[in-house]
């Protein structure tokens, strides 16, 4: 037997069991091929729970490794690294619980943050310097982690009640879609939701428009004082968040 | 390079804080991790990975470059591996003789190779792209396995024939070839006496577990005395080597596992002695 035809043949022992496979393999390895399928199933068992905690801890842990298991017959991993293992487990959450769409919803939330955890570093804000700021000519850049995630329950407050270990609250959906920003202040993932008017500013401005641009806008929209207190207010928090990288200027 | 006998221990999460934190340095000559593991962008991980590198230096050993893959090595795994050796500077950068990877699915696990040409053929051709891309000698480390195929020579005489056709060096597992012996009924000493001793760089020292028919290496228990006895029988005739314990899981304190790597440590000076 080639090598790639063993290699072809372990991959169907180890994604169905396939007793031809095993046999082409040979019989005296009948025991060392329950050792690798055990394995194999068992590191992608870890992986998810590792990665979805929260979902677990709201599905309990038999439903949890009933959707693992189906996971890990449907989806062969595909990529070198475990961490992309994780990625399509909220599809199959979705598949498998269409009825309850906070479950899918809050492995969104953790296959995020999890991704935030390891993405890329931002320079630190130059805080020294804020006061010197032509804030009408500034364009401000967020940290490179932040997006956006659509969700249409209250998963978000699930979330933040199963990692408090709060009771959390029951399972709702929303009247409308909340748009949720995602983010890693330092080293620390976190989110947050956001109502309209700061998923549009934080839009407005993620496109290059200068922040004087925004208050204008805000201005003409609302009024001299509200719209100035409304961008203001919007600027300290995203600097107290962390979610601005630099503050640089229209050239 | 390591130019003396060195002992270092694979650095683990519950240890972090021990590596970092503590005001003095910890007793290691150098730390060991899994190259995956930081093969990201960025994040707390690689922080704890660049400090720790300020303080010892860092062998990369890793798990899924599959060099035994038949239909070759995966181009986007050796150049975010080469991003990682271009930052942290290793020591030594390692994986196994094995394979995981094939046509797209990855089974994330280290699997069997059968020992024929054709397979040295095919390791040797990926093993000298990994070094090309890596711009380095590679250690390749002797796999624990749960079967043996019918091939056309022993573990060691392939290793040997690798190191000889690809330049490669040798990170020997002296706890997997315990469990190998065990499991396919050679004699270990008979490998240790058959591996290219001028070749082997480093060593991984670990404990194993008695599985249904076979013993499993599961790095959760200490080394046993059958695996030191075999450390204590080869080191005396390798050159410059550096020792390692490798504990996955159930992760004791570090005191514990620095107590045992004194161990390797008395092993050794008694080794040299023997040796002189």
């Amino acid at each position: 037997m080639s090598l790639l035809a063993l290699q072809r043949d372990f991959r169907s022992w180890l994604n169905t069991e396939a007793d031809e496979a095993a046999a082409r393999i040979g019989t005296a390895a009948a025991p060392g091929l329950a050792v690798y399928l055990n394995n194999y199933r068992g590191q992608l068992l870890d992986c998810l729970r590792e990665s979805f905690g929260v979902v677990r801890a709201w599905l309990g842990d038999s439903a949890f490794d009933g959707a693992a298991a189906i996971h890990i017959e449907q989806q062969p991993p595909h990529s070198w690294t475990l961490d992309a293992y994780a990625l399509e487990f909220p599809q199959t959450l979705e598949r498998l619980y269409p009825d309850d769409r906070e479950i899918a919803e809050l492995a969104c939330i953790e296959r995020e943050l999890g991704m935030i955890f390891v993405g890329p570093d931002s320079a630190s804000l130059d805080r020294a310097h804020l006061a010197e700021v032509d804030w009408d000519a500034a364009i401000l850049k967020f940290v490179p982690t932040l997006h956006f995630l659509s969700v249409s329950t209250n998963a978000a407050a699930i979330w933040s009640s199963l990692t408090a270990n709060e009771m959390p609250p029951g399972a709702i959906g929303l009247d409308r879609p909340a748009t949720l920003a995602l983010w890693r202040d330092e080293f620390a993932p976190t989110f947050r939701t956001l109502d309209d008017g700061e998923y549009d500013a934080l839009n407005t401005l993620r496109n290059g428009t200068t922040f004087g641009t925004l208050c204008t806008k805000l201005v003409n929209a609302v009024g001299e004082a509200d719209g100035a207190a409304l961008a203001g207010g919007m600027l300290a928090r995203w600097l107290a968040d962390g979610m601005i990288e630099k503050i640089g200027k229209r050239s | 390079m390591l130019t003396q006998h060195q002992f270092g221990l694979g650095l683990r999460k519950p240890h972090y804080t021990d590596f970092l934190d503590s005001e003095q340095k910890v007793a290691v000559d150098f730390v060991e991790v899994i190259s995956e593991n930081f093969m990201i962008e960025g994040g707390r991980p690689l922080d704890v990975l660049r400090r720790v590198r300020e303080r010892h230096p860092v062998a990369l050993h890793g798990v899924s470059m599959s060099v035994g893959s038949a239909d070759g090595i995966d181009h986007d795994y050796l150049h975010r591996l080469r991003v990682l050796v271009d930052a942290i500077e290793p020591i030594f950068v390692s994986d196994h003789l094995s394979w995981s990877r094939i046509e797209g699915f990855n089974s994330h696990d280290l699997l069997p190779l059968p020992y024929t040409s054709e397979t040295l053929d095919t390791v040797s051709t990926n093993i000298l792209r990994a070094q090309d891309v890596l711009g380095r000698t590679m250690l390749i480390e002797n796999p624990s396995s749960y079967i043996a195929f019918p091939g056309e020579m022993t573990e060691w005489e392939f290793l040997d024939a690798l190191c000889r056709r690809t330049g490669c060096e040798l990170l020997l597992d002296v706890n997997n070839v315990f469990v190998s012996a065990s499991n396919h009924g050679f004699d270990a000493l008979s490998y240790l006496a058959g591996i290219p001793a001028d070749r082997v760089r480093q060593i991984h020292l670990a404990g194993h577990s008695q599985g249904h028919e076979l013993l499993i290496d599961t790095h959760d228990q200490t080394v046993p005395a059958a695996v030191w006895t075999l450390y204590a029988s080869v080191f005396g005739r390798l050159g410059p080597v550096a020792t390692m314990i490798e504990r996955d899981d159930a992760i004791p304190p570090l005191s514990d596992l620095l107590d045992e790597l004194d161990i390797a440590r008395s092993i050794a000076v008694g080794g040299r002695r023997k040796a002189a």
